[in-house]
């Protein structure tokens, strides 16, 4: 074989439309996963206000509260913690080898990404509202 | 010679045959310079490369179309359009019963048999873009090398080998028939490592397929103890079971149903039980 073509990354995230239901779990689980570690410091630093003091720490958390933004970025804090969760809870059931099968995998699934969406929306008139 | 019935008054019958055989041939050239394929032919779009051809040096994508006969097969699809407009258009086919393997194909996006797939079964059965398989490296047109797939295969030892020669006929139970049915259907035709993200990512990956070889002696019963033992070391290592993320990709595109990502886990949980045992 003298020469060969490699057709490098096209072939993957390219054909993202094709998709199949497990593949966009463990998409969602990546990115869910890596947001909440880059949240994990962000938590800290704010935690970090009440070494100065409690009046330094309440102020910290009003003032963060009071600004739309940071209430907007809560909930979708909340749909991504909450869609870990249960797609954990389904990764640990098909490591325990149960709903292996092709469909039952695709329907756990939709359940937890159903799941997320309603505690979500749920919780938006609590979490726009502010401390 | 003697117990023929000789010629008599018939034209030679060579004679004959050649010139039906013209009349063919001339009915196949007139039909090659103008094909009729119809109002609803199929456009079959086809990666092509050739490293030793100057235009197919940068890969491309030819157009054929293909009159629509039902039940035809992408494969079909693909000797009608060779034999019909391009006789270098390149790709493997052996057996067209899903049984050789030698066919799969990246086909509207997804990894297929060719001989397997119905273009009206396609969601898309207008137009049918027909690639090689990804992360495989491009040869020709639609041949990959396989080569690492074959040394990934080979890794597992695919091969019954117990520990002593059996005296005699090794009879096996119909449960443990039963249990390992799915993984002995594998074809070695390269789907599921093809579809697998991890394993494009890490080179050293059993894979899917090695790793359902691996399933099939694993759980024979007629292996003893010692050479199960011996397997489970070759699966369980870094870059065997636990490499698989349960992205479910292979079992998806296996066109022999074969329920890989079950038979990966099961492994997994035979590994954590066998490093669990502390007696």
């Amino acid at each position: 074989m003298s020469q060969s073509h490699n057709r490098g990354l096209v072939e993957d995230f390219g054909r993202w439309r094709e998709f199949s239901a497990g593949m966009w779990a463990w998409v969602f689980h990546k990115f869910t996963g890596w947001v909440l570690i880059g949240y994990l410091f962000t938590h800290i630093a704010v935690l970090s206000s009440a070494l100065s003091g409690d009046a330094a720490y309440t102020n910290t958390l009003q003032g963060l509260e009071q600004l739309a933004v940071v209430r907007v970025l809560e909930v979708g804090l909340l749909a991504v913690a909450v869609f870990h969760i249960f797609n954990g809870i389904r990764l640990l059931f098909i490591d325990l080898g149960v709903g292996l099968d092709l469909d039952t995998q695709e329907k756990s699934f939709y359940a937890s990404l159903i799941l997320t969406g309603i505690i979500v929306v749920a919780s938006v008139p609590v979490f726009l509202e502010g401390l | 010679m003697s117990t023929q019935t000789p010629d008599t008054d018939e034209t030679d019958p060579q004679a004959e045959r050649m010139a039906r055989k013209e009349e063919r041939a001339a009915e196949r050239e007139e039909a090659s310079s103008t094909p009729d394929v119809g109002e609803d032919a199929i456009t079959l779009k086809v990666f092509r490369y050739d490293p030793e051809v100057a235009e197919k040096q940068e890969p491309r994508f030819d157009t054929f179309h293909v009159p629509r006969e039902p039940g035809i097969t992408v494969l079909d699809a693909l000797i009608y359009a060779r034999d019909t407009y391009d006789s270098s258009l390149t790709f493997r086919h052996s057996c067209r019963q899903a049984v050789c393997g030698s066919d799969a194909l990246f086909i509207n996006g997804s990894q297929r048999l060719g001989c397997q797939t119905q273009v009206a079964d396609l969601s898309n059965s207008d137009t049918v873009r027909v690639e090689p398989l990804p992360h495989r490296e491009v040869v020709k047109d639609l041949v990959v090398d396989m080569d690492h797939f074959y040394d990934q295969m080979d890794a597992v030892e695919p091969y019954f080998s117990p520990t002593e020669e059996p005296d005699g006929e090794q009879l096996q139970s119909r449960e443990n028939r039963e249990k390992i049915k799915m993984s002995t259907r594998c074809i070695w035709c390269g789907a599921c490592m093809s579809s697998c993200n991890v394993a494009a990512g890490d080179n050293q990956y059993l894979g899917p397929a090695a790793i359902n070889k691996a399933y099939r002696f694993y759980f024979d019963e007629r292996e003893d103890d010692e050479r199960q033992e011996e397997r489970l070391k070759i699966i369980e290592q870094e870059h065997g079971v636990w490499r698989c993320q349960t992205q479910f990709s292979c079992t998806t595109v296996c066109p022999k149903d074969i329920p890989l990502t079950e038979h990966i886990q099961e492994l997994k949980r035979e590994a954590v039980k066998s490093n669990l045992k502390f007696w």
